[in-house]
């Protein structure tokens, strides 16, 4: 991950982890506040420190999504409503999202610009439940994303609902985000 | 095949004779535009991807606009306009709008269409969710991360998807009071912050041709807080005219065809528009500002990309002129070209700046983002309690002006002018 940068050599086909549930319109400003955009993702120290302030902008009484003193979390898997990373381009969003530690985001749908960050950097992956899955989910449970069946579970109660096929998605972000990709399949020149 | 603007244009920058929504394009970049936040990142992808020594694609395509955080003790801060200071220099580019010097402007996207990088028929990509805005001139113009940024940065090109367009058409005479501010406001809170995901909002008809360019920019600058990709107004004579001295690039407008087919129409009477706000903490929680004349508020903010114009500070003072604030009243002009106009033009025997002053507001700050997305600690009108704002802004997300306990309502000038005579949201019609 030198210089925030993800190269993942395969996919794992089932996501496992950690839940923390999210409800609609979860704007930038909420994933990471504008005071923490001095912090430059490309500089290691930096991006790491990104992580750390992670959805530092929820409102206050819901529980800390980064341990105060830590820089990852231990949700893994956000699960969320319509339109999540709603507002700014700022790619610190799913910079910070990813240096935390968490590898996917599954919500009903997402804006556009933070879905083609997410996928440009590789940072995280989006995943789009065909159904509401909010309701589902505690924050705290485990869930399982499977690729290959299509499915998004709650492990502590068995509930699922469908999720979309992220189709070539998948690869960009198992090459490390476009670049990774687009030397991979020959599109640029390796550096 | 009838074309819509937006594919008009991205088919002449994409050298394809026809585009269809949904259609996977390479465009070519007429203009990339970054600003202190997301520069450095974008040249850390740049310098990452394509090696320490790589040049850009164009440097005279490639402009940088400060402005975000530029009066604050942040060290951090002070170090990203150093990498951008440093990559200006390394790469020879003549339009970096450098801090401290003459050539600062400001807000990027007044600063963008001031400075004639904003043209009519140009794809511009700009690493600001508020790139948007520049479609008020016809210009195809988005906003995209810094990875993207950095890929353009090498290569001149982008691949993106041509959005579906939404067609808005206004038509009729604007009530007296009624602002572009509050058309954008209603629009998103009837389509929602999701309604125009992916897709272009096309603004035409006889109203929107009968509003100036900057209230066209305000506009089309909030068509992100609808989701779009997004917004864009073909260009007419008062398009023409706002460029004719400025235009830093050669340029050709291009337009739509009459009748190309869209995904959906919206029409609206333009006498069916009133001055409104939208209360916390979604741009679309539409209200008339007539329906929250109970809202007591704590201080009034006009500045920023959306309401930080010449147009809005005339507007203000319009209001303001004879008139007492009697909350804390924030100004601060989007660029240094706004603010010597405040203190240029007059309405009758007062300049601007004094008719600010006669009316009790906060001295007028130097031109920069501020408050608008909270920033530093020390930035200027941050809020950092439970305070109730009414603001010229665009967004008001929980914590977006700072605190997360602050209450936020956006407004017109003219809207916001008013509220801050009476302390209360108030309609400008209502202000005796």
């Amino acid at each position: 991950m030198s210089e925030g940068r993800r190269t993942v050599k395969t996919f794992e086909k089932r996501l496992k982890g950690r839940v923390y549930v999210l409800g609609d319109n979860i704007d930038t400003d909420q994933i990471i506040p504008a005071c923490y955009l001095n912090l430059v993702p490309t500089i290691p120290d930096e991006y790491r420190k990104l992580g750390s302030h992670a959805m530092a902008g929820l409102p206050d009484g819901l529980p800390p999504f980064v341990t105060p003193g830590k820089d990852r979390t231990e949700y893994r898997i956000i699960v969320a409503g319509r339109n999540f990373g709603c507002g700014s381009s700022r790619e610190h969003a799913p910079v910070a999202l990813g240096a935390a530690g968490t590898v996917a985001v599954a919500a009903e749908s997402f804006a556009r610009i933070f879905f083609r960050n997410a996928i440009a950097t590789g940072e995280v992956l989006p995943i789009e439940t065909a159904r509401p899955a909010t309701n589902l989910f505690t924050t705290g449970d485990d869930a399982e994303i499977d690729l290959a069946g299509l499915c998004l579970r709650n492990i502590r109660t068995g509930a699922s609902v469908p999720i979309r096929d992220p189709g070539p998605v998948i690869e960009v972000i198992a090459a490390g985000g476009i670049f990774g990709f687009a030397r991979k399949m020959g599109m640029i020149r390796s550096s | 095949m009838k074309r819509t603007i937006t594919e008009a244009v991205l088919a002449r920058a994409s050298g394809l004779a026809r585009v269809e929504p949904g259609q996977n394009i390479w465009v070519n970049a007429d203009i990339l535009l970054t600003h202190d936040v997301c520069g450095p990142g974008a040249i850390g992808v740049f310098k990452r991807e394509f090696g320490p020594g790589a040049r850009v694609w164009d440097p005279d395509r490639v402009v940088i606009i400060p402005d975000h955080y530029i009066f604050t003790a942040d060290q951090k801060a002070k170090r990203n306009v150093d990498i951008l200071r440093e990559f200006a220099r390394e790469q020879g580019l003549r339009w970096f709008y450098e801090p401290g010097t003459p050539n600062y402007r400001g807000v990027c996207h007044v600063a963008l269409p001031e400075t004639g990088h904003a043209l009519p028929g140009h794809v511009i990509f700009g690493t600001d969710s508020h790139t948007c805005t520049h479609g008020a001139l016809g210009a195809f113009a988005t906003g995209i991360g810094n990875t993207d940024a950095g890929f353009v940065l090498g290569t001149g090109k982008l691949l993106i998807k041509v959005p579906p367009t939404l067609r808005f058409v206004i038509c009729g005479e604007l009530p007296v009071f009624v602002t572009g501010k509050d058309i954008i406001l209603r629009i998103i809170g009837d389509i929602g912050v999701d309604g125009a995901t992916y897709a272009a909002m096309e603004f035409c008809g006889d109203t929107i041709a009968s509003i100036s360019v900057e209230e066209r920019m305000t506009i089309c600058n909030m068509a992100v807080e609808a989701g779009a990709k997004n917004g864009i107004i073909a260009p007419d004579d008062k398009t023409l005219a706002f460029i004719s001295k400025r235009a830093a690039h050669p340029f050709e407008p291009v337009y739509g065809d009459d009748g190309a087919p869209v995904l959906k129409t919206f029409s609206y009477e333009a006498s069916s528009f009133e001055p409104c706000v939208a209360r916390p903490h979604l741009p679309s929680n539409y209200a008339r500002a007539r329906d929250c004349s109970d809202v007591r508020l704590d201080r009034a903010y006009i500045g920023s990309c959306t309401g930080g114009k010449i147009s809005d500070f005339r507007m203000a003072a319009e209001v303001l002129k004879g008139r007492r604030v009697s909350i804390k009243t924030f100004l601060v002009p989007a660029t240094s070209e706004v603010a010597g106009k405040i203190n240029e033009e007059r309405i009758g025997d007062r300049t601007l700046a004094e008719i600010f002053a006669d009316a009790g507001c906060e001295p007028i700050a130097p031109p920069s983002c501020a408050a608008c997305l909270g920033g530093p600690e020390d930035t200027y009108g941050r809020t950092t309690g439970n305070e109730t704002v009414i603001s010229t802004t665009n967004r008001n997300f929980i914590g977006r002006m700072g605190s997360k306990a602050a209450r936020i309502y956006l407004a017109s000038p003219l809207t916001v002018a008013a509220s801050a005579v009476t302390g209360r949201i108030t309609d400008p019609r209502d202000l005796a």
